[in-house]
This record gives C-alpha cells, sequence and structure tokens, in this order.
C-alpha cells in the first residue's frame, strides 16, 4: 500500500516538475504508425524526429525553454489518428507535429490541427490532397514531393532518357502508390508511350500473374509505385524470369531492404528529392549519430522525418524570437514554418504559400549493389502545381 | 461492501460520488495544459464509469437518472467544451457501441459468426462520403455535390435500408453454411467489398479508390447548420466544438434508439426464435422457425446498424479510405461484443467503451506514464500500444471468459405464459 | 488478347499457381491440424508460422551459413529447428491463451478474441526483438544459396528449385500427417479425442496430452511453412503472417477443416484459382478488371463450393445428434 503511494507521489513530482522549469515546456508532436503492420516507417520517422530535438534542440532550449519530443501512434486508423490530435490541440504545450504517413490519417487529423492552427510538417504525404485543402493550408505543410510532381519527373526520365516506348506501370494500391502511378502513366501517355496499368496489394509478395504477362509482352521498363518492402521481392522475382529491363520507381523505394531483398542492382533507378547519403558530408553525419543511436541504418523516412522536425524547431525558435524570447503562439510558429530555408538532409527546404517545396529538385538515383554507394544519376526540377484548393 | 448497505444509502452514495468526480474532473480539464497531468484522465474516466455503476448496483430509479443526467446530459458535454478529447473519444464509442450492438445480434442472440462485419460499415460510410461530399461529381454530371449537409438525416435511414439489402443478397446465398464455415465466408465477404472499394476508381470512379473520400469541411453547409451556426457565435464557442457537441446529442440519441429496439427485438418473437436457433437449429426448425428466413432477418438487422452508424462515421470523421474498412475493423468490433458478454446489451456498450478508451485514452496515458523511465528509443512504450493491447484481451477473456457482463436470459415466468405473452405469440 | 498469348501463359500459370498453392497448402494443414481435434480455429497460427520463419531465417544467417555446409543440409536444420521452436510456442500459446479457456468451457468465440490478443502480442514481442526500425530479415541469398534459385527446363515450363522443394516438404509432410494419423498408437489417440473427448478419455487416453501434442505437431507445420516461405520470397518479419495465414485458412476450409488431404487439395486449387484470375482477368478485360480482382474471384469459388458442400470438398458431412 505504501509503495502505491510513494509511486503516485513520485509521478506527482514528476509531474509538477515539468511545470517547474524557468519559461515551461516547449513540446514537439509526431504521429505515425508506431504498432502494428506499418510500424516500420513510422518507427523510421519517430527516430528521426528524436534525433532532430537531440540534435537541434538547442535552438530552443538556449532561449530558457525546455524541449520534450511527445510521440503518438495512431495505428493507420482515422479515428485513432483524430482522437490523438484532438489530445494534441489541447496540450498547450504543443506547438508543433511531425507527421503523418498515411494521407488516410493525415488528411482528417489535420483539419483537426487547423481548428487551433497548430502547424503540421508532412515527412511522407505525397498525396496532393494532403496540402490542397482550403481548410488546412495554413497548417499543413510538407517536405517531400507531391505525387503530381514526382510521376512526373520520372516519366520524364523513364521516356527521355531510357527512351522507353511501352512501360508496365505497376502500383500497391495504398494511397501514395496509386497517386503516384497515375500521375506516372498520365504524363508518360502525354508523351507518347503505351502504358499497362496494374494494381496488386501492398501485402503481396507473388508476382508470377504479373511477372508471367510482361515474359510475353516485354514492357521496356517495369515502373513501380510503392515500398522497398514489396519493391525488393517484386524485383527478384523479375530477374529470376529474365525480365532484365530497367526496373525504376520512387521515392518509396530509398532504403537499403531493396538491395536485401531485391538482389542485383542493375538497371534499377529511383527517383527521390533525397540525394544520397552517402555524397552530403552533413548527412554523412546525420547517419552516423542515427546508427549510433537506434543500432539501425538511417534511410527511407528517417532523414524526412529528422528534416520535418528541424523545421518545426526552427519555426519555433524564430517565433519565440519574435515573441521576444516567450512561448510563441501557435499561430506565429504556423507562420514562421512557411518562412523556413535551410539545406535540409532531403534537399533544400522552402515552402511555397500552400506548404509545398516551390520547385522540386528530384535526383534520379542509379541504386547500387550496397545502399551506401547509390549514385546520382540526373537531377531535374520541376515546379509545384497549386492547382485550386478543395 | 457496497452490497451490504442500505439502499437509499448506497443510491445517496452514488449521486454525492457522481457529483463530486464530475466537479473534480470538470476543474481539472478546466484549467489550461492539464492534459499534461497524468490524473485528469484516470478522474475523467472514474466519472464516466459512474454510468456502469448506476446500472450494474442496485440503486434507486431516482439516483439512476440523477447519474445518467449529471453523466451524460451535464459532464460530458461541458468536459468535452473544455476538452475536446475527451468528447471525440465518447463520440466514436458511442459510434462502435451501436456498430456492436448490431454484430450483437448476429453474433450474440443468433449466433452466427460474422467476420466481415466492416463491410457494411463500409456501405454506410461510402454513402454519405461519395454524396455528402463532392466525390459524386465523377459519375453524375450537373455539379450537384455536396449535398446539403441535414440531408445526412435522409441518409441515415437510406444507409439503414441498403445496408440491410447488401446484408440479405449477401446473405442468402451464404447461410445454408454453419458455423466456421460461415465465419470464413462472412471474413471473405468483407474482403469483397474493402476490394472493391479499393478498386473501384475505375472504369468509372465512384470511390476513388485507395485515395479515398473526403467530406470537405464547411459550417455553411454541415448538418443542423441552421443550429450550430448562430449557437456558437452566439456562445462564442468555437464552431468545430459545437459540431461536435451536437454530434454527440446526435448520436447518442441514435444509441439510445439502438438500446431500445435492440432490447425489444431481444423479448420479441424473432428474439426468441434466434435464442432457439443459436441453442438447438434442429430442434427450433422442428419447432416451426424457418431457419432461412430467420437467420436473414438477424443479419439484416445487423447489417442495418452498421450502415447507419457508419454515415455518422463518415460525418464525424470527414474522411474514409478502404483502409478504414479491413480485417481488424471486423476483429475490433467482435472483441467489443465476445469482451462485453455475447448477446449482453449492457455488456456490448461495456465492450465497445473498454476497447475504444483502451487504444484512444488508457494506452495513450500508459506510454505516457512509462515515458518517465527513461528507456532506450528502441523500447519506447509508444510503440507497444498493441502489445498491450493482445496482453489485456487475453487477460480478460481468461478472467472473464463470460464478458464482463454476461448476459442473463430471464426464464420465462409461468405467470408471464398465464397472462398470454407467450401465447400471443403462439396464437 | 491474341490466342498465342493465351496459351502462351498457360504453362507458366498453372506451374506458378501450384507453387503457390502447395505454399498455402503446407500452412493450411497447421490450421486443419488444430481444427480436426479440437473445432478451434487458432488464429495464432499465422504469428506461429511466423516465429519460426524469423527464427529459421536468423539461425542461417548466423549459425548455418558460417559453417559452410551443403546449402540443403543447412535448409533442413533451419526447417527442423523451427518446427521445434515453432513447435513449443504453439504449446505455450495453448497453455496460457486456450486452455484456460477450454477448462472453464467458454463459449466458442471467446478463444478466438484470446487468439486474435495473441497475435497481436506475437506481433510485437517478435518486432521488439528485432528492432521495429528494422524487423525485416531477407533470406539469405548468394554464395551457395544461389543453388535454389537454379531451374529445371522442362521444354515448355521452367521449374526452380525453390518450387521444388515446396513440393517435395509438402509431400513429405502430407505423407507423414497421414501415416501418423491413420496407422500410429498416437494417431488413434488423437482420432478418439477428435471423435469424442469425455468418451476418449474414459478409455485411458490422455486428453490433456493428446491436445497439447496437438498443437505441438500444428506449430510445428507452422515453423516448417515459415521458412520454406522465407525461402520461396526472400524474406521474414513480424508482419508476414496475416495474409498468407488469411489464404491458407481458406484453403483449409475449402477443402475441407479438419481433412488433412483436404488441406493439400484446398490449397492447390486456390493456388491455381488466384493465379488464374490474376492472369487472365485483366487480360480478357483489357485491363479494366485488375489483378487485384483476383481475391473476389478466390473467395466467390469458395462460396460457390460452399453451398453445394457445406464442410468442403474433402470434409465429411456429419449428421447433426438430434
Amino acid at each position: 500500500m505504501k509503495k502505491r503511494y510513494l509511486g503516485l507521489a513520485v509521478l506527482a513530482a514528476l509531474a509538477m516538475g515539468a511545470e517547474a522549469q524557468n519559461k515551461g515546456v516547449i513540446k514537439i508532436a509526431s504521429q505515425t504508425p508506431l504498432s502494428g503492420g506499418q510500424s516500420k516507417l513510422g518507427v523510421a520517422i519517430s527516430n528521426g524526429v528524436r534525433l532532430a530535438v537531440d540534435d537541434e534542440g538547442k535552438l530552443i532550449t538556449s532561449l530558457g525553454f525546455r524541449l520534450e519530443y511527445a510521440p503518438f501512434d495512431d495505428q493507420a486508423k482515422a479515428e485513432q489518428g483524430v482522437a490523438n490530435a484532438n489530445r494534441m490541440i489541447n496540450d498547450g504545450d504543443i506547438l508543433g507535429v511531425v507527421g503523418h504517413l498515411n494521407s488516410g490519417v493525415a488528411i482528417p487529423s489535420s483539419e483537426v490541427y487547423a481548428r487551433v492552427s497548430l502547424p503540421a510538417v508532412s515527412p511522407a504525404n505525397t498525396n496532393p490532397l494532403v496540402t490542397d485543402r482550403k481548410s488546412t493550408v495554413n497548417v499543413m505543410s510538407r517536405i517531400c514531393g507531391r505525387d503530381d510532381v514526382q510521376g512526373p519527373a520520372g516519366a520524364d526520365y523513364v521516356i527521355d532518357t531510357l527512351k522507353a516506348k511501352k512501360i508496365y506501370v505497376i502500383n500497391d494500391k495504398t494511397a501514395y502508390g496509386e497517386g503516384l502511378a497515375a500521375a506516372f502513366a498520365a504524363r508518360a501517355k502525354a508523351k507518347g508511350a503505351s502504358t499497362t496499368e496494374i494494381g496488386i496489394e501492398a501485402s503481396e509478395r507473388d508476382f508470377a500473374t504479373i511477372l508471367n504477362r510482361a515474359v510475353a509482352e516485354k514492357p521496356d521498363v517495369v515502373y513501380y509505385a510503392g515500398i522497398y518492402d514489396q519493391a525488393g521481392p517484386l524485383l527478384k522475382q523479375m530477374r529470376a524470369r529474365s525480365i532484365n529491363v530497367p526496373f525504376v520507381g520512387g521515392d518509396g523505394l530509398d532504403g537499403s531492404d531493396l538491395q536485401a531483398l531485391g538482389g542485383s542492382m542493375k538497371n534499377v533507378f529511383f527517383t527521390t528529392t533525397a540525394v544520397p547519403l552517402s555524397s552530403l558530408p552533413a548527412a554523412r553525419g546525420f547517419a552516423q549519430r542515427y546508427n549510433s543511436k537506434f543500432n539501425v541504418a538511417a534511410e527511407g523516412y528517417a532523414a524526412y522525418g529528422y528534416d520535418a522536425a528541424r523545421v518545426i524547431i526552427r519555426a519555433i525558435a524564430a517565433a519565440a524570437k519574435g515573441n521576444k524570447n516567450n512561448k510563441p503562439s501557435r499561430e506565429s510558429v504556423a507562420a514562421e514554418v512557411r518562412k523556413v530555408k535551410f539545406q535540409g538532409i532531403t534537399g533544400a527546404i522552402s515552402f511555397n504559400n500552400r506548404g509545398d517545396l516551390p520547385v522540386a529538385k528530384y535526383v534520379i538515383v542509379a541504386a547500387q549493389d550496397n545502399y551506401d554507394d547509390n549514385k546520382v544519376s540526373k537531377i531535374v526540377s520541376v515546379a509545384a502545381p497549386t492547382p485550386d484548393l478543395k | 461492501m457496497i452490497e451490504k448497505l442500505p439502499l437509499a444509502t448506497r443510491s445517496t452514495l452514488l449521486m454525492a460520488s457522481t457529483l463530486v468526480f464530475g466537479l473534480v474532473a470538470y476543474l481539472m480539464v478546466l484549467q489550461k495544459n492539464t492534459i499534461e497531468s497524468y490524473f485528469v484522465t484516470p478522474v475523467v474516466m472514474l466519472f464516466a464509469l459512474h454510468l456502469f455503476f448506476a446500472t450494474s448496483w442496485k440503486v434507486t430509479r431516482v439516483a439512476q437518472i440523477v447519474v445518467f443526467v449529471l453523466v451524460l446530459v451535464l459532464g460530458i458535454p461541458l468536459i468535452g467544451f473544455a476538452n475536446s478529447l475527451y468528447l471525440q473519444v465518447v463520440v466514436t464509442i458511442c459510434i462502435f457501441a451501436a456498430m456492436a450492438l448490431g454484430l450483437n445480434v448476429v453474433v450474440g442472440f443468433a449466433g452466427l459468426l460474422d467476420l466481415g462485419y466492416a463491410a457494411f460499415f463500409a456501405v454506410g460510410a461510402y454513402l454519405w462520403a461519395i454524396f455528402g461530399g463532392s466525390q459524386a461529381n465523377n459519375f453524375i454530371s450537373g455539379n450537384l455535390f455536396p449535398l446539403n449537409g441535414n440531408l445526412v438525416f435522409l441518409f441515415i435511414p437510406i444507409a439503414l435500408f441498403v445496408a440491410a439489402v447488401v446484408g440479405a443478397l449477401l446473405g442468402l446465398p451464404v447461410l445454408k453454411v454453419k458455423g466456421d464455415y460461415l465465419a470464413i465466408i462472412t471474413l471473405g465477404l468483407g474482403e469483397v467489398i474493402r476490394v472493391l472499394a479499393n478498386n473501384l476508381n475505375k472504369p468509372i470512379n465512384i470511390t476513388n479508390g485507395s485515395q479515398g473520400v473526403r467530406i470537405a469541411p464547411n459550417p455553411e453547409n454541415s448538418p443542423l447548420a441552421f443550429i450550430t451556426v448562430p449557437l456558437s457565435q452566439a456562445t462564442n464557442i468555437p464552431f468545430f466544438q459545437m459540431q461536435l457537441t451536437m454530434y454527440y446529442v446526435l448520436i447518442l440519441l441514435v444509441v439510445i434508439a439502438v438500446i431500445l429496439f435492440t432490447t425489444r427485438l431481444d423479448n420479441s418473437r424473432i428474439g426468441r426464435a434466434w435464442v432457439a436457433m443459436r441453442e438447438d437449429e434442429v430442434a427450433a426448425q422442428a419447432m416451426g422457425i424457418p431457419l432461412v428466413r430467420t437467420k436473414l432477418i438477424a443479419f439484416a438487422t445487423g447489417a442495418s446498424f452498421a450502415g447507419a452508424m457508419g454515415v455518422l462515421y463518415a460525418a464525424v470523421i470527414g474522411f474514409i479510405s478502404p483502409n478504414d474498412f479491413n480485417f481488424e475493423r471486423s476483429t475490433q468490433i467482435l472483441a467489443m461484443v465476445v469482451l462485453g458478454g455475447l448477446g449482453s446489451i449492457p455488456g456490448v456498450i461495456v465492450g465497445a467503451a473498454i476497447v475504444i478508451s483502451l487504444n484512444q485514452l488508457v494506452l495513450v496515458e500508459i506510454s505516457r506514464v512509462l515515458q518517465l523511465i527513461n528507456l532506450p528509443p528502441r523500447f519506447d512504450p509508444t510503440q507497444y500500444q498493441q502489445l498491450i493491447y493482445g496482453l489485456i484481451l487475453i487477460a480478460m477473456m481468461i478472467l472473464r471468459p463470460k464478458g464482463l457482463v454476461p448476459a442473463v436470459r430471464q426464464p420465462a415466468k409461468l405467470e408471464n405464459l398465464e397472462h398470454g405473452e407467450l401465447a400471443k405469440g403462439v396464437k | 488478347m491474341s490466342a498465342e498469348l493465351f496459351f502462351g501463359l498457360l504453362a507458366p500459370t498453372i506451374v506458378d499457381g501450384l507453387s503457390i498453392g502447395l505454399m498455402y497448402a503446407v500452412i493450411a494443414l497447421g490450421y486443419t491440424m488444430v481444427y480436426g481435434v479440437l473445432e478451434f480455429i487458432n488464429f495464432a497460427h499465422s504469428e506461429i508460422f511466423m516465429v519460426g520463419a524469423v527464427i529459421g531465417v536468423e539461425l542461417l544467417t548466423a549459425v548455418l551459413i558460417p559453417t559452410g555446409l551443403h546449402p540443403v543440409f543447412q535448409l533442413i536444420i533451419a526447417i527442423v529447428v523451427a518446427a521445434g521452436a515453432a513447435g513449443i510456442l504453439a504449446v505455450a500459446v495453448e497453455r496460457f491463451a486456450y486452455r484456460p479457456l477450454r477448462v472453464r468451457n467458454a463459449p466458442k468465440l471467446v478463444p478466438l478474441i484470446s487468439a486474435i490478443g495473441m497475435s497481436l502480442l506475437l506481433i510485437d514481442v517478435m518486432r521488439l526483438i528485432l528492432n521495429p526500425a528494422n524487423p525485416n530479415r531477407p533470406f539469405p541469398s548468394g554464395g551457395s544459396f544461389d543453388f535454389f534459385t537454379q531451374t529445371i527446363n522442362l521444354g515448355f515450363v521452367s521449374i526452380n528449385y525453390k518450387t521444388m522443394t515446396v513440393f517435395v516438404v509438402v509431400m513429405l509432410m502430407l505423407a507423414g500427417l497421414v501415416y501418423l494419423v491413420n496407422y500410429t498408437n498416437l494417431g488413434r489417440g488423437i482420432r478418439a479425442v477428435a471423435q469424442d473427448q469425455s468418451t476418449s478419455s474414459l478409455m485411458g487416453i490422455n486428453v490433456s496430452n493428446i491436445i497439447v501434442i496437438t498443437f505441438f505437431i500444428g506449430g510445428a507445420l507452422g515453423g516448417v511453412a515459415g521458412v520454406l516461405y522465407a525461402l520461396k520470397y526472400g524474406v521474414a518479419s513480424p508482419v508476414m503472417g496475416f495474409i498468407p495465414g488469411l489464404k491458407a485458412f481458406t484453403a483449409a476450409v475449402l477443402g475441407g477443416i479438419g481433412s488433412i488431404p483436404g488441406a493439400v487439395v484446398g490449397g492447390i486449387i486456390l493456388g491455381l484459382l488466384e493465379t488464374f484470375a490474376g492472369t487472365y482477368l485483366p487480360l480478357m478485360t483489357n485491363d479494366q478488371i485488375g489483378t487485384e480482382y483476383k481475391d473476389i474471384v478466390a473467395f466467390g469459388l469458395l462460396i460457390v463450393i460452399l453451398i453445394f458442400k457445406p464442410a468442403g470438398l474433402l470434409g465429411k458431412a456429419v449428421a447433426e445428434k438430434v
């Protein structure tokens, strides 16, 4: 009995301790799937945020605040995301959110953030609708490209450089894959290539149905819009059937699992805004620190999580400075997010007035057998379209 | 201990305790930033728990009413105004409770194992999301959509009907199949609906595929805008808060209707037919119960509840995608039913409250408390919410295999027989 | 679609359908074994399968490859160890999550929920062990393991060694199980318990022991299946179990759950059907109805079969006791 009271007392003391800091606490939240099937990508983002708080937190702590990181698990479910979002908007210390992984969670959750102007920076949602909404245009930003930018960038490369006429466009039937594939196919068709569009559930690991047909129809290029978890086995089964044509994908292929699961990387390319970590000195430092902290290689969305958190940290610091070094309002942080400008690990980061990268600089990476040797094959700049807000 | 107290004392104590907890909870929530404190959520949950005490303990009718008014009419909206998290959780609980009550008709009353219940939820949700948002413009010309938000009240009965029809159509061929075979077939049908939702974006874009369907938030065109908009202007409460409260009232009414309806069903002629069929199909058939028709009614009734709640879910969340209706969703609703007690109406509501509040409140709080211990990032407790959820499911099933509030079937009494209650049924 | 394309795809579609079907069959055997005795769907079987796969792959990578043995021997050792471990895990799951319920005569649905809880638990425990940021474990490839990527060319179609391995193992398992259940004392005990638990206990059969052994066999089958799956698709991960588990479960029901040959037949039919639907549907509808509809076709067939044969293809329709 006594022990229990002691425990409660400790809890209470800790809870109060948080308030005891001179200028109070500022929190950065993240919301990604941390448990369940999609947790691998979500954990990478969350780790990236944690590292950013370690690395750049002093921008905020030097102003006299205590900086905390509050990770949330959305379980890849919309209603869980909305509940967490409601928790965040009622915690006045949370001044910025890094999230999400799924646009199905990002869209309803950000409607909630918008109610209190809580800014959110997305590390991974490429669905155009994420930033194209009237209701959230002031709070939602992203540091990854849009489908309607990345798809055409990939299509231009496939048709202009690889000279493809007949393209298999395979997508994983997720919001990310299908959106990217549709944008890719639209541009490819406009440029006169013929496309065969194929959807296959993201959980599928057997591609016999597609590949037998590909053996017969002999496409010039296979474009895959999805994540490396599935791309690896697909690539391996392709090559086992002697389909040796170029295999091209989007930024979902950026991870060493592509190499681990896919075998030889001859003729494999993907588009991404992040140049290979090995070719940037700053990025190399990031990769080392990440690896030593989490005991796993930094890849995929880790760097995006890191950069998204840096955007928020910088915006909070700027907003606090603008508020005589006092705790800034969420509105001012949201406004500062749009003014942030720096060279991140995932590319040059700045925002247009709806929160997209104004000009996305896509690199086409030629994958190598060793992930760390991935090479830049070409760089293209594409201005982000600004369709009407919905 | 509580049982030993005299009825009046017990009732007074319960009312007093509700009042005290309500006040404390409200004061805690009112303080800005108190979500930071580790005590707010437990106190709010204890306050809500009084509803359960009021129904499960023997207390006077007056005390029951007082507790219900204190919690449902005063407490939750007031706490919700101060902190929308709790209102959001309660709204979600209500949506899922009504749905679980529907599944309870199928699984609990009629004994038909249904593992694809999320399909009917999807039918309702898509109905409203497609027509209540602008998605329908993709296949109906004339830019008629989004429809007027108030039409949601028309869509609830429409979804009720459509889901019932879908349930009956899907049920018709499969209801001859029994037990575990029925389970796998319903599981398959659930998958079929999800795959359809995920793929019906070509050749005609009906569901927008994996991209999902959104209902753009628009205060002027939201359900009951003619009440919520002026009210929020007059009271200076933000519109979304007002709207959420409106949904709370609306959904609470629906839940009450569903409770009344299922209670009546349970005691009706068809309800007794279901039980007879559940216990022994052959004997039930011998007694003249038409099996297929009885099963179909169960299936369609259950489906219709899910359809109606789907409409409300789409309206509250504002965005749906096929992933919201996967197998995991079906098992989540089934877990509510089994956890609470198969066939038990109060049990199923408790089950829904537990599953939702576990995920949205308790597990989040547990991981926050665990974060106080500085674990290495790899063991960050936020990452293990589903592990804890799994453990709790197993533990609860082992400790209370009949459910938290097991169903009690009142044995038919001779007096009732003589007064013709059963006799009416026989004719 | 040209006739040339149609017939050209026929042979590879059959081979791939069989190869996927055998994979389903090997997982389905685990479901059917437990169901046959307890009439209980072990929903955690897909996670036991996953644990078997992870153990097999980790063992190969960490311990067996450095020994430099012939890859076939390495695989055999990995399979045996994974089977043992998965069997023990299945027994533990039974002990903690199912037995307390069975003893108390809980309604049939209750163990189903605790099984779902067990699935969530096992997935997350595995993630915790493997590191949540990188839980994928690739099956060894390259070096001596290129052995498995060789193919046998039969002229009109070629079959690789992975498929051959799966085929051989499934046939061995099928033969072994049929022998065990039908021609041994243990098998007689299992059949007796399956028929009537209380009577068989009166006849001196230790029912609890039989149930434990059944779970061990079921789990071990899952472990074998896991390693084979990792071999075929090149990866083991904590979330790999769900989809193959679902498909295998469907296959088991299709063949008649509880029937050992039924599981194999059901698996093969499901695999063939899926592959045919996935290949030919898009071709015949000019890509308007894509590969992703193959599951709908598979479940549609399941429904049709169950309408005409309510106990599955090889299941025995049991007359109800009145």
